[in-house]
């Protein structure tokens, strides 16, 4: 009993002190672990919050590594039938009402997806962070009870829609619980969180992700709600062509 | 005597006919130069009226802090209703609910993919409707260069320059890439049955008009509308009528709204609390407007800046306020320039003629000095060649008065119904205004009278100054001036 004991403070404290001592680099690419998959398929609703109203918004996404998504959107009845494709950095959208495949460029990514907090750039940009920004610790802090990192991300990648973020990372799920995005001019443009954090096929993941577009003025913010994520499942290449957007 | 001097006018042209040809001249111009005046501001302020502002215009009070970005998010709700309301409380305008909306216009080509696009201003206009009288105001059937009118929700007019750039024509079927009412991304299906150029400058560069029944359904806003636009029946803006109905309407109409909306908010708010079901009804009626009262006081509603995450959205900012034509695109300035720079304007001229003519005036009664001698020399009194004088005067006055306005009248009549086109320098321009490319001029009933006081007033005034000179005259002197 007493040799157990002491090997689960042994445990511990070697966790910690391991935690501890990751750098910078190490943090990101443990978040991009924890985030990333080879597929994720996720059926998920988006909880809008507007001025007048909220509005739900239900979808089901496949995901392949970074390069491939594709969602359909189930409800309301407006957007049933609604789909996106992302194909590297092209983005298509289809709507039954007018049978037209649209491609999505330029100024239209900076709009929002659904009237929520997340432009079509937040979807689109979703490589891995240790590709896109390098990092530097600049302290720790206890949020809720728990011990977090808090980092300063730079873009190392030109042409980013938040060049600079900041983010309070979790020691114990390597995971953001908070973030900070800003403008190269430092001005802050969003701000994100991260709750409900479980457990899924041996990652830690939210389930639930909090978007506010702070430069909305009265921005309630946007809650996106995971509610059936899987990880790594087969999904065909068809799933990904421009001609499923019409069926 | 009036006869004989009328004979002695036509007989002697040098004494009628130049000063008669000079009073129809600067009559003419007077007239002209007013009813050109009145006429462009008239044009500019109608076609600012028809495209932007209306005489008046009603908004949600957030959509009027964000207008210049469209925001559909924020447009009134209940439209039909706040139209009747408007119906009942001023009958003499005609109300008008509008979408004004952004985004792209997609032209796909035969396989269904984008060919052409290109960033769209639309507008969501009520044609359908029985009173509506928006085809009349916006003067279609006169700006059409091909297809013909709104015939289904589905059918769009696009501008010319517009069509031009996407290379569109009648038929055409155009996708429209916008946001609806709730920021969520929509696309829609309009079919081209109509190109118009509206001759107003940069305003309709790139301008789609489409019918609000399809505005609606592409932004999803069922019974909601960006804007009420008011007309006044006569379709001439009044500007004092126009605030004194904007005024009556924030004070009596939204505000009361405004006042209801957060006592029902406040009531809402008061039911959550502990304690709520203890309260009488009496007391709980009360409650509401303190708490309301007391947020109030402290600013706390809509004022995020001091007050961050523990403002209150204040209810009220979704109630209907009225704004008058001078009060949107920075016109209340340009109102009143206009209104002081026309009056000083007519003024100078009217100085300027009047100047002119009794400059004719002394200059005839100097020329005829010598006659006047001779008649006061044959026993002639001086009071009788004064006002001999001065009945020609207005004879002159009255007669070239007259040929003056009718001239000045059918050149303004002329200029009011063709215009004078100034395409080339308007196009030029990039102003937020909406300027006319054509000026037409506008016969008002003062053109009728404003003639006279140049015409014979500084006639007569130029004559009796002249004459003075009569008065002055030494019967003794008279025979050594006329043998000089």
């Amino acid at each position: 009993m007493k040799n157990g004991l002491i090997l689960f403070f042994l445990s511990y404290s070697f966790l910690f002190t391991q935690s501890d001592q990751m750098s910078a680099d190490d943090i990101m690419k443990a978040m991009d672990q924890n985030l990333n998959a080879e597929s994720r398929i996720i059926t998920s609703k988006m909880v809008v919050k507007g001025r007048r109203s909220n509005r739900t918004i239900e979808s089901k996404n496949w995901v392949v590594g970074t390069e491939l998504a594709f969602t359909e959107y189930l409800s309301p009845p407006r957007e049933a039938g609604t789909k996106m494709l992302k194909i590297g950095e092209k983005l298509y959208t289809y709507s039954p009402q007018t049978d037209r495949v649209i491609q999505i460029s330029g100024h239209m990514l900076r709009q929002s997806v659904m009237g929520s907090d997340m432009s079509y750039n937040d979807m689109m940009e979703d490589r891995p962070i240790d590709e896109l920004y390098s990092a530097t610790i600049e302290g720790s802090i206890m949020l809720d009870g728990r011990d977090h990192w808090i980092m300063i991300l730079d873009a190392k990648v030109k042409g980013l829609s938040y060049p600079k973020r900041r983010s309070w990372v979790d020691k114990e799920y390597l995971l953001p619980k908070k973030e900070e995005l800003y403008a190269k001019s430092g001005k802050l443009l969003k701000t994100a969180s991260l709750e409900g954090i479980k457990k899924i096929e041996g990652r830690w993941f939210p389930s639930k992700f909090v978007y506010k577009d702070e430069l909305k003025r009265n921005s309630k913010g946007t809650e996106w709600i995971i509610d059936n994520i899987q990880f790594n499942k087969k999904i065909p290449d068809s799933r990904f062509s421009k001609a499923l957007l019409r069926k | 005597m009036i006869k004989f001097l009328a004979k002695g006018l036509i007989r002697d042209r040098s004494r009628s006919l130049f000063p008669l040809l000079a009073i129809i001249i600067t009559v003419t111009l007077v007239i002209f130069g007013i009813g050109f005046m009145e006429g462009a501001m008239n044009n500019f302020l109608q076609s600012t009226a028809v495209i932007s502002s209306g005489h008046v215009k009603v908004v949600t009070k957030a959509y009027e802090k964000e207008s210049n970005q469209l925001p559909n998010d924020l447009a009134l709700f209940e439209t039909d209703k706040i139209i009747r309301t408007l119906y009942n409380m001023y009958p003499n305008y005609f109300w008008s609910p509008r979408i004004t909306f952004g985004g792209l216009l997609d032209v796909p080509n035969k396989n269904g993919e984008t060919k052409e696009q290109a960033p769209v201003f639309g507008i969501g206009i009520d044609f359908f409707s029985e009173k509506s009288r928006q085809v009349e105001i916006w003067e279609l059937e006169k700006y059409l260069i091909s297809g013909h009118l709104l015939k289904s929700r589905d059918d769009a007019l696009i501008s010319s320059k517009l069509a031009e750039q996407l290379n569109v024509n009648i038929g055409s079927a155009i996708t429209l890439i916008s946001s609806t009412m709730d920021n969520a991304f929509t696309t829609y299906n309009f079919n081209v049955v109509g190109i118009f150029n509206l001759n107003k400058g940069q305003a309709d560069r790139q301008m789609i008009l489409v019918d609000i029944s399809g505005a609606r359904q592409a932004l999803d806003m069922e019974d909601a509308a960006s804007e009420i636009f008011g007309y006044h029946n006569s379709l001439y803006y009044d500007d004092e009528d126009a605030v004194r109905i904007r005024s009556d309407f924030n004070l009596t109409y939204s505000d009361s709204i405004a006042q209801m909306l957060r006592n029902e908010e406040s009531y809402n708010a008061l039911s959550y609390m502990a304690g709520w079901n203890k309260i009488s009804n009496a007391e709980k009626r009360k409650l509401p407007k303190q708490r309301t009262d007391a947020l109030s006081d402290n600013q706390m509603y809509d004022n995020i800046d001091e007050w961050e995450d523990l403002s209150v959205e204040d209810p009220a900012i979704f109630t209907p306020k009225m704004i008058a034509l001078r009060d949107s695109s920075q016109l209340a300035s340009m109102v009143d320039f206009s209104n002081v720079a026309m009056s000083v304007m007519a003024a100078i001229f009217l100085v300027i003629v009047m100047v002119v003519l009794w400059n004719m005036g002394l200059m005839n009664g100097l020329r005829r000095y010598g006659e006047f001698g001779l008649r006061l020399a044959i026993g002639e009194s001086k009071g009788q060649v004064y006002r001999s004088m001065i009945i020609e005067a207005v004879l002159i006055g009255f007669v070239g008065t007259l040929l003056g306005t009718l001239l000045g009248v059918s050149l303004t009549y002329y200029v009011q119904e063709f215009g004078i086109d100034y395409s080339e320098a308007i196009n030029q321009m990039s102003s937020e205004m909406v300027l006319p490319n054509v000026f037409y001029a506008k016969v008002t009933s003062e053109l009728y009278y404003i003639g006279f006081i140049p015409g014979v007033l500084a006639t007569v005034l130029g004559t009796m100054l002249a004459g003075l000179a009569i008065y002055k005259r030494e019967m003794s002197q008279l025979f050594k001036e006329l043998e000089a």
